[in-house]
């Protein structure tokens, strides 16, 4: 047992350990599940019926928005007050009759947890679903020490005997479909015989078979929890099944694990809570079952009650004011369910226990963003913002997501040291293992090919390339620490060099040429070289224009009276202004609307080619005006 | 009313007709555009990768060329660039240390529209055939981009001005809420997640019943359009301005590859016809 800082402590608070480290990268493990078109289909059925369904709930709410507000607020006021709830919790839950534990990390929680079966006299335990204990890897641990620890919500359960790994943080067998389901059951389960169908309420009763005479026969369950009340010491779970109230009421001992952000400060918090988490979650208006529990009533329920507070990487995710509303998960899953991400990709492509746009917060903050793997989950959204928009506790996941790329970026370029101690070796298998997520080649091995591909032999246009070059050298050496700058590093250099500076900008496009004569006949292209070759693996370049408008309006922008009679709005519904501006725009330039190049114009003919040659209206006085408009104009006003 | 016009990166090098057809609308309404020369890019690209430093002097450059030209109020063909300027580049520039640039950035942001925001909330533009004299007689449907409709809140401010175009022929696009997987260099840092996006995406184009998408951003659009012509998929897309723009007199062809280039006289590209009852 120890004692683990909070707030901020003068001691780093540790990263996680367990089943929070991604084993593969997220976008090479993504595209081998995206194989597989059976979990597809089964995960966009599953996340489209829940969304819609969740959608009708959230809409019959007429103070969702400012339930939403004050699950946040809750939320917001747990984590600035993180330790004195967590003492308070502790005298309360003790005061009841139960123990509290601190594990600082998941070897410490689970030895404490193994220890406490052990001291039960039992090697059978049966388990609440729980993600937590997923997290620290609890049922792998046990059965390391001869203890088998059972799967009671019929998912996870599925998940258990299929030897699998869950998918959804509700759902766990989201991936899975009936048939398959039949399957596992007809293989994994004792007494079910070949008759088994796949009819869902066939598949429940010889569920319900299997586990009941767990039930009665356990001594030990382990739970995780849904809330923690400071105030009284409560802990609720909240469920679908009766699963997990069987767990929680019949064995002689239970022991909770629950993350120490899962805190309330009141029972009346919970009045909120209750409303959020049902309607997010499953899309029912109430959970079937809730169950709350304080300490220990002689003659009713557990004997021995135990819970032990989990961090695991949560104090390191508190002392990051721009990171720290990940803690305010409530574990719904909306956010998975309206992710297209996760809808492509699966939740085993996350590789964490915390799958979907809440896990790549989630998981590479609690274990440092120095978890190479990990590192790829930041970029594993579009930042299209559904989740967000339907998260119960308001976390700005989208805004998180870029915070963590910085965090990323400054990390690789040996601008951000991560003080909190990493996480053992052999806990991650992925620190220490070679960064190749990234795929890129470093400057020194692909600069001579690179610099030929994008330094075309044009006099502007070749001085550009070389001071991107030198600007690139500047990267290489300002980035001591974790090696060459990547390919990104020199494009991402490179582009705010152009993009600082409209003139250089101009000089860019005046390339755009080129790129038609690579898109050639087909006017498209469908190759590009390194890092943006991930471009053109998926879509084509259509052939770009002849000019950029920048450079087009330059000699373009005075023709106002020839563009709206070439639209021909002065004959259009609404004239006044139209004319008004056709007619303040003639005089201005003095003279009357006439041919000159702009949109297709069918009528087009030989006269209009005289000047597409000179690039002007083919009247050098004119031209002249107006620039010299455009240009007054622009310096009377400045 | 003088407009600023911010063409946004994409659309000044890429897509410079729909810069064109941003100024054609204004400049039918009366006003004049004036097109700050100094303007690069909204440092989006940098900032969602991770970039913050490098976005930096994207942002000041910005700034710069947006607080030295005089002008009544800015307008983007673009949802997501002009979120970007509020949302990000504030944030970005106090993380670097630069609050008065962060000021600044907030203040130039504040005056920027986004076009139908432009339109409909500043101009009073509610019905495209009548005050614009849009006219665009094809079958189409639209995707809302996700920055417009999730950080500004466009609603159906693009959407209701296209349904008001002239002899348009309109389809409802199915999960239409859902992203079309372009989401910047997420496009090549996860490649074969985007290109799943995008194929969801074109599927749901095709089953609306229209072969042309149009929306707020070229960017998702050129995702989307580049993704039909790797995949063959008979989807087209064009940007709502476009749409806007196009009159009985001047209407958009589209017809054969959506041309980019906005074009010279007399060299109209091989295999352009003009619809059939587009002139009349």
């Amino acid at each position: 047992m120890s004692v683990t800082s909070l707030g901020m402590p003068a001691v780093r608070p540790v990263h996680g350990q367990g089943n929070l480290h991604a084993q593969v990268a997220f976008p090479k493990a993504a595209k081998k599940e995206l194989q597989n078109e059976q979990m597809r289909a089964n995960i966009r059925h599953a996340t489209h019926t829940i969304r819609h369904k969740r959608a009708g709930v959230v809409g019959e709410v007429p103070d969702w928005s400012e339930l939403r507000d004050a699950g946040s607020a809750i939320k917001e006021t747990v984590m600035a007050h993180l330790p004195e709830l967590l003492e308070q919790f502790e005298q309360n839950v003790v005061a009841q009759g139960g123990v509290v534990h601190w594990a600082r990390d998941a070897d410490e929680a689970n030895a404490i947890v193994t220890r406490l079966v052990q001291e039960q006299d039992t090697t059978d335990v049966i388990k609440v679903k729980s993600m937590a204990t997923q997290e620290i890897g609890l049922d792998e641990h046990l059965a390391e020490h001869g203890i088998t620890a059972t799967e009671t919500d019929l998912a996870e359960l599925i998940v258990q005997l299929g030897r699998d790994k869950p998918s959804h943080i509700l759902v766990p067998a989201i991936h899975k479909n009936r048939e398959e389901i039949r399957e596992i059951f007809s293989r994994e389960m004792p007494g079910v015989t070949d008759e088994l169908t796949s009819e869902p309420r066939v598949l429940a009763e010889a569920a319900r078979q299997h586990l009941r005479e767990k039930f009665l026969t356990s001594k030990v369950a382990i739970s995780g929890a849904n809330f923690g009340i400071a105030d009284t010491g409560t802990l609720s779970v909240v469920e679908s099944e009766g699963n997990g109230r069987m767990c929680l009421t019949l064995p002689e001992t239970l022991i909770t694990v629950m993350g120490i952000e899962k805190l309330l400060p009141t029972y009346q918090d919970l009045e909120v809570f209750f409303q959020l988490l049902p309607r997010s979650s499953t899309g029912e208006r109430m959970n079937p079952y809730t169950s709350l529990w304080t300490g220990v009533t002689p003659g009713d329920g557990p004997k021995n009650f135990h819970v032990v507070l989990l961090d695991n990487g949560r104090s390191a995710v508190l002392s990051d004011p721009k990171g720290r509303s990940a803690l305010h998960c409530i574990r719904c899953s909306a956010c998975l369910n309206v992710c297209p991400v996760y809808e492509h990709a699966g939740g085993h492509s996350y590789g964490s226990t915390y799958p979907g746009p809440i896990g790549a917060i989630l998981s590479p903050q609690l274990t440092g963003i120095t978890s190479e793997k990990n590192a790829s989950l930041p970029y594993a959204s579009s930042l299209c913002g559904a989740c967000y928009q339907v998260c119960p506790v308001k976390i700005n996941i989208p805004d998180i997501l870029v915070h963590l790329r910085d965090e990323d970026i400054r990390t690789q370029h040996g601008q951000r040291v991560d003080q909190s101690a990493p996480a053992p070796a052999s806990q991650d298998p992925a620190v220490g293992g070679q960064d190749d997520w990234r795929e890129e080649k470093s400057l020194t091995q692909d600069e001579g090919r690179g610099g030929q591909d994008t330094s075309p032999r044009e006099g502007s246009l070749q001085q550009l390339g070389s001071r991107a070059r030198r600007a690139g050298r500047r990267v290489r050496e300002a980035v001591p620490s974790r090696g060459l700058p990547t390919q990104m590093d020199a494009m991402m250099k490179g582009a705010s060099f152009v993009m600082s500076s409209g003139q250089r900008m101009a000089m860019a496009e005046r390339g755009l040429p080129l790129g038609r004569v690579v898109a050639g006949r087909d006017h498209a292209i469908g190759w590009l070289p390194g890092v943006v070759g991930g471009w053109t693996d998926e879509r084509n370049v259509p052939e770009p224009p002849r000019e950029s408008f920048r450079n087009w309006w330059k000699k373009h922008e005075g023709e106002t009276a020839e563009r709206l009679e070439r639209d021909g709005v002065s004959g259009a519904e609404d004239p006044v202004s139209a004319d008004d501006a056709a007619a303040r725009h003639s005089a201005a330039t003095g003279g009357s609307p006439a041919d000159g190049p702009g949109d297709d114009e069918p009528g087009a003919g030989p006269d209009a080619v005289a000047g597409a040659a000179s690039e002007s209206t083919g009247d050098p006085e004119r031209d002249n005006i107006e620039r010299g408009e455009g240009r007054q104009q622009n310096g009377g006003r400045a | 009313m003088r407009i600023a016009l911010f063409a946004t990166c994409i659309v000044d090098a890429m897509y410079p007709k729909v810069a064109l057809a941003t100024v054609r609308i204004l400049e039918r309404l009366g006003h004049e555009v004036v097109f700050p020369q100094g303007q690069g890019c909204c440092s989006q690209m940098h900032v969602n990768s991770g970039y913050f430093e490098d976005a930096v002097p994207v942002i000041r450059n910005h700034v710069r060329a947006f607080t030295s030209v005089d002008y009544d109020v800015a307008v983007a063909p673009s949802g997501s660039c002009v979120a970007s300027l509020g949302h990000q580049q504030p944030m970005v520039a106090r993380e670097c240390g630069d609050d008065a640039l962060a000021e600044d950035a907030a203040m130039v942001a504040d005056n920027t529209y986004e076009l139908s925001e432009l339109l409909v909330d500043v101009l009073g533009v509610t019905d495209a055939a009548e005050q614009l004299g849009s006219y665009f007689p094809h079958p189409v449907t639209y995707h809302p981009s996700c920055h417009g409709m999730r950080l500004l809140g466009l609603g159906d401010r693009q959407k209701d001005l296209v349904r008001s175009v002239a002899e348009i022929d309109f389809h409802e696009l199915p999960d239409a809420e859902e992203c079309c997987g372009f989401g910047g260099t997420f496009s090549f840092k996860n490649p074969d997640v985007s290109g799943a996006m995008a194929e969801a995406k074109l599927r749901n184009v095709e089953s609306s019943g229209a072969s042309l998408c149009t929306g707020g951003d070229a960017s998702c659009l050129l995702h989307l359009g580049g993704a039909a012509s790797k995949r063959n998929v008979d989807v087209q897309t064009v940007h709502f301005a476009e749409i806007l723009a196009s009159t009985r007199s001047n209407p958009l062809t589209v017809d054969g590859p959506v041309e980019l280039s906005i074009p010279q006289p007399g060299r109209r590209p091989a295999g352009r016809t003009t619809p059939a009852g587009a002139t009349r």
